[in-house]
This record gives structure tokens, sequence and C-alpha cells, in this order.
């Protein structure tokens, strides 16, 4: 059950195969959500939950499904359990459901989890399945949470809404510091994304283009 | 010749395999500052000019001064004005030189810093390109911003605008745009508004009652005056604006020494007018604008970047045609952007990046549509 081979799939996705700064999927919603930390956390949450149990249901059916259909099949799996994930977002933490707002509908267009499905679970047996989905939403959120911890630190000097840098600093009191309002803005996010790459390919030298 | 000699004598512990070895770019840097390099190229065609790039560079920072020297004079006369105070000239000029000398040199520490480091790492020599960059980055700031966001500005630029490209004469965008609008968007309220473009006023200690320092643009996008200011006084550059910027006539000082030793294009230049002049009378036409639309050309930014930032050899066009174009095309914006957008007075450092990211592709159909007309001229004459 957990094998080696079987961990593989699962902590793969985390450094070598990470879905957004290996495979560069899911970009869009990673420059969306990462301007707080908590929105950002509850993002990779659900999307992890969202690739974990579609990668499961598919790869359960995928003996059963002819493969014209598969897409359309695939889309009402993920379809359903988003719906279902935000429900419960809604229900237990509305605030960040409405800070998401339309990123959680969205999850379904989020290439890693029609990726995953299309790429593992169709080839593969329920569980490694299962643990490939949770590795890949893993990943992804773990690149969230950096690009946001940053965003969040230097756009408004908080973290988790907690004020770390001091309010005497700023120059409105008088101080030299100033928040970096670019930080709030999408294309500041890229270009963190952006030096994750950067660093992570300088020491993983085997993903480096020729 | 003690200077050569001495550095004779060091340059084998700097060299590969010396103790030093490792800060070869540096030293290479430092020797071809002081000495003219003796290497020539011994094979394979090549052009015979005896300029190059140090020499190129040198002669943009000479056509710069012009702009400098008033931006000096100007930020102290403006001080001045606001705390209603007489000064005379060389008071005025050494008020103005004590305020601007530290963003100049925190802009060269930083961009040359990492430059050296980056060339250091790559084993490259080190570029004179950012001799030009570090001076432009300082004459498009207000004369109020903090010293730490000109070095944050820098460093994104350099970093971000030009080495990830793969450094001096690959970088897509402007260096000193790019350090502008980074710290543009980041700290908005020390780059905009009525009282970041006069030394201490933002402090307001010692302001006369009722002084604005709002700029013409200001004024222009509001109701479509210049305020206090007459277009001669726009036009001589006694107004608020960024240190180098408000000179107009300096400015042209420049870009005749610019044409004259050929550095910048002609083409460029005249059309970004052109183009702003056609922008301007289009909405005087419409209704849009009252003002006279030539009022457009001497006042905020406009003859600054069309003379030292539209024409930047690399990010510019390459071919004839492309220049006409992305010149008219970076004027007739920059005004767009002026009347049409209430949340930027100024559009010239937008439209000029706008158009970097343009001209590739302007340059890309300027070659197709040359090859197709000359391979019809083949066919004719078959």
């Amino acid at each position: 059950m957990f094998s080696a081979k079987n961990m593989k799939y699962l902590t793969g996705p985390f450094s070598a195969n990470n879905p957004v700064i290996v495979q560069i999927l899911g970009i869009c919603s990673a420059l969306a959500v990462t301007v707080q930390l908590k929105p950002a956390i509850v993002m990779g949450l659900s999307v992890m939950v969202v690739t974990a149990f579609s990668n499961l249901v598919m790869s359960l059916l995928r003996n059963g499904i002819p493969s014209r259909i598969r897409i359309i099949v695939q889309l009402v799996v993920i379809a359903a359990l988003v719906i279902v994930v935000d429900q419960i977002l809604k229900a237990f933490v509305y605030e960040v459901s409405k800070q998401l707002s339309v990123y959680v509908g969205l999850i379904i267009t989020n290439c890693i989890v029609m990726g995953r499905v299309e790429a593992f679970a169709l080839g593969n047996k329920p569980w490694p399945a299962f643990l490939d989905g949770i590795g890949n939403g893993l990943g992804y959120g773990m690149i969230l949470v950096i690009v946001a911890f940053f965003r969040e630190l230097f756009g408004s000097g908080s973290l988790f809404g907690f004020r770390i840098i001091p309010e005497s600093w700023y120059l409105a009191e008088g101080g030299f510091y100033s928040n970096c309002g670019l930080m709030l803005f999408p294309p500041m996010a890229l270009i963190i994304v952006g030096c994750i790459i950067w660093i992570h390919r300088s020491i993983n030298k085997d993903l480096q283009e020729k | 010749m003690a200077a050569r000699k001495f550095v004779d004598k060091i340059k084998p512990t700097f060299s590969k395999g010396g103790k030093l070895g490792f800060l070869e770019s540096t030293f290479d840097a430092f020797e071809t500052f002081l000495f003219v390099p003796n290497t020539t190229t011994v094979r394979g065609a090549h052009i015979r000019d005896c300029n190059d790039m140090k020499r190129t560079m040198s002669m943009v920072i000479i056509a710069l001064l012009p702009a400098l020297f008033f931006g000096f004079y100007n930020v102290g006369y403006q001080h001045s004005l606001s705390i209603g105070v007489e000064q005379g000239f060389w008071a005025d000029f050494w008020f103005g030189f004590l305020k601007v000398l530290p963003i100049i040199v925190v802009s060269y520490v930083v961009g040359l810093g990492i430059e050296f480091a980056v060339a250091q790492m790559r084993g490259h020599e080190v570029n004179e390109g950012f001799l030009v960059t570090g001076l432009l980055i300082p004459m498009v700031m207000p004369v109020d911003v903090p010293l730490w966001m000109v070095a944050l500005g820098t460093a994104f630029a350099v970093i971000f605008g030009k080495e990830v490209f793969g450094g001096t004469g690959m970088n897509v965008f402007n260096p000193a745009l790019m350090a502008r609008a980074f710290v543009f968007f980041a700290y908005t309220p020390q780059m905009s508004g009525a009282s970041v473009w006069i030394a201490g006023l933002g402090k307001g200690e010692g302001v006369v009652d009722g002084f604005s320092g709002a700029t013409c643009l200001d004024y222009l996008a509001k109701d479509g005056t210049l305020g206090n200011f007459s277009p001669c006084d726009a036009f001589l550059g006694f107004i608020p604006g960024s240190i180098g910027e408000t000179s107009t006539l300096a400015i042209l000082i420049g870009a005749a020494i610019l044409l004259f030793v050929g550095v910048a294009s002609w083409r460029t230049m005249v059309s970004v007018f052109v183009g702003g002049l056609a922008m301007g009378y289009f909405f005087e036409l419409l209704g849009v604008t009252a003002y006279p639309a030539w009022w457009h050309l001497v006042i905020g930014g406009f003859a600054f970047g069309a003379v030292f930032m539209a024409t930047d050899p690399v990010t510019s066009s390459q071919t004839n045609a492309g220049k006409y174009i992305v010149g008219f095309m970076t004027g007739a914006i920059a005004i767009m952007i002026r009347v049409i957008n209430p949340a930027y007075p100024e559009g010239m450092m937008l439209s000029i990046l706008f158009m970097n990211a343009l001209t590739p592709l302007i340059d890309y159909f300027v070659v197709e549509r040359n090859i197709k007309r000359r391979q019809n001229r083949v066919k004719l004459a078959k």
C-alpha cells in the first residue's frame, strides 16, 4: 500500500514533477488567489481534494467508459466535486469563500485536474491514482503558499492578516517604509513564480532545457 | 605611464589561474575603463568604425548633461519658489545638486554592483550599457523619491529588465523605464500627485501658503490649462516635474548632440513628435481638448522620452520603416493616454514600454514585406 513505488507518486509532484513550476499548469489561479496566505492555503486544499477524488473516481470508472466520451464524463465528475467543495467552503469558511469568489468554481478549468485524470488516472489503478492526485494537489498548494507568503508580506506587511512590519515604519507614520503595491497585482506574482522556477532549476540541473 | 606599469604588474593575479582569478571580469572592466584595449578582431567580416560601445555610451552621457544640469538648477529654483525665498542661481544649482547627487549615486552603485556580479558569475566582460541607464533612472524620478525605492527599482530593472534576457543589448524593454515603471506601480503615492515633484514640499516645512506643486500635466488633465505656467515656461523648463524632464530646450540641445554624432535615429525622434502632434490635433478637432495640441510636446516627459528613451538603439526598431511606425505610435499612444485615461496624467512611459513590446513584431513585418517586394522584382525581371 505504501510501497516505494506508490510513495513516489505522492512525493514526485513536490519537486521534480511539480505541476506549477515544472509542468507549468494552473498558473492562472496561482496568480489570482495568492494576494494573501489564507485564501491561498484554502485554494490549495480545495484543488487537492478535487484532484485526488476525481483521479480516484475516474480510475475506478476507467474500464467502463468508451474512449470517445471520456472527456464529458471527466467533466461531470470534476464539476460535481467542485460544487461539493464550493458548498463546503461556503458553509464553513464563508469569508474565505467570498475572497476566492469565482476561482473555486474555476477549479473545473484548472489544467492540473484534467491533466492528471487524462495522463494518469485513466491508465492506473485507483490507489496510485488517488496518491498521485494528493501529490499534485499538494505540489500546487505548496507553490501557492510560497507565492502568497511573499505577496502578503511585502504587499500588505502582514501574514495571515497579522501585522509583521511594525506600523511605525511606514511613511505615513513618519517612518521610511512603504508597502510594495506591485505585489498586489498579478504581474508580480508571475515574476515570483518565475523566480521560483529559476531557483528550482538551478538546483535541479537535469530539468534545464538545452 | 606608471599606472600602465602597475596594471600590467597586477594583471597576472587577476587572470585565469591567478590568485584572484575569479575577479577577472571586474579587473577587465577597470582596465578597459582606464586604457584603450588593444585587442583587434583577427578574422571574419567586420565593420571598421572608431565607435565602440564605450564611446557611444559616453556620447549619450554628454547629450544628457544639459538636461541634467538644468535639472539641478530647476530643483533648487522650484524649492526656492515653494518657500518664497529668492536664492540666486548658484545657490539654487547647489541645492539641486545636493538633492540629486544621492539618487545618481544610489542608481549607479546598485546597478553597477549587480552588473559586475552577474558578469562575474557568467564570466562575461562587464558591459558599458549601464552607464547611460544609471543616469537616466535619476532623471526620470521625482526629486523627493526615497532612495531605497530608487535602489529597488534599479535592481528590478537590471535583473528582470535586462539580465534575465541575457544582458546588455538583449533587453526587450528600456531598463530605465522599467525602473520607473516598477517604482511607479509599486509605490504610487511617492511617484505621483502634487507634492512629490518639489524638494521638501511633501514635509511642508516653510512652504508658502496656498502653494501648489501640481505639474502642468495635472492641470491639463484637470481643467485643460497649464496652471500658473506659460507654454514658454514649460519650453524652458521652469516647471515642476521629474528631475531631468522639465526643460524641452535642454533636451533639444541633447538631441542635437545625439543626431550630430549619429548615435540616435532622427527618424524615431521626428516621428514621435509627429505622432504626438497628430494625436493632439485629432483630439482638438474632435473637441475633446480645448487647448492647443502642441502644448503636449513641451510639458511632462514627452520630449525626454522622445529623445532619450524611444531612440534607445536596443529596444527601438531596427528597420527604417519600422522606426517611423514605432515612433509615430509611441507619440500617438502617449497623448491618447494623457487625454483619455484619467488615472495617468502622463502617458509617455507606458506608451514607450508598450511599443517596446510591439517593436520586434513590427520589424518582422517590415522585413517580410521587403523580401516579398524584392521577390516580385525578380519575377518581373524574368
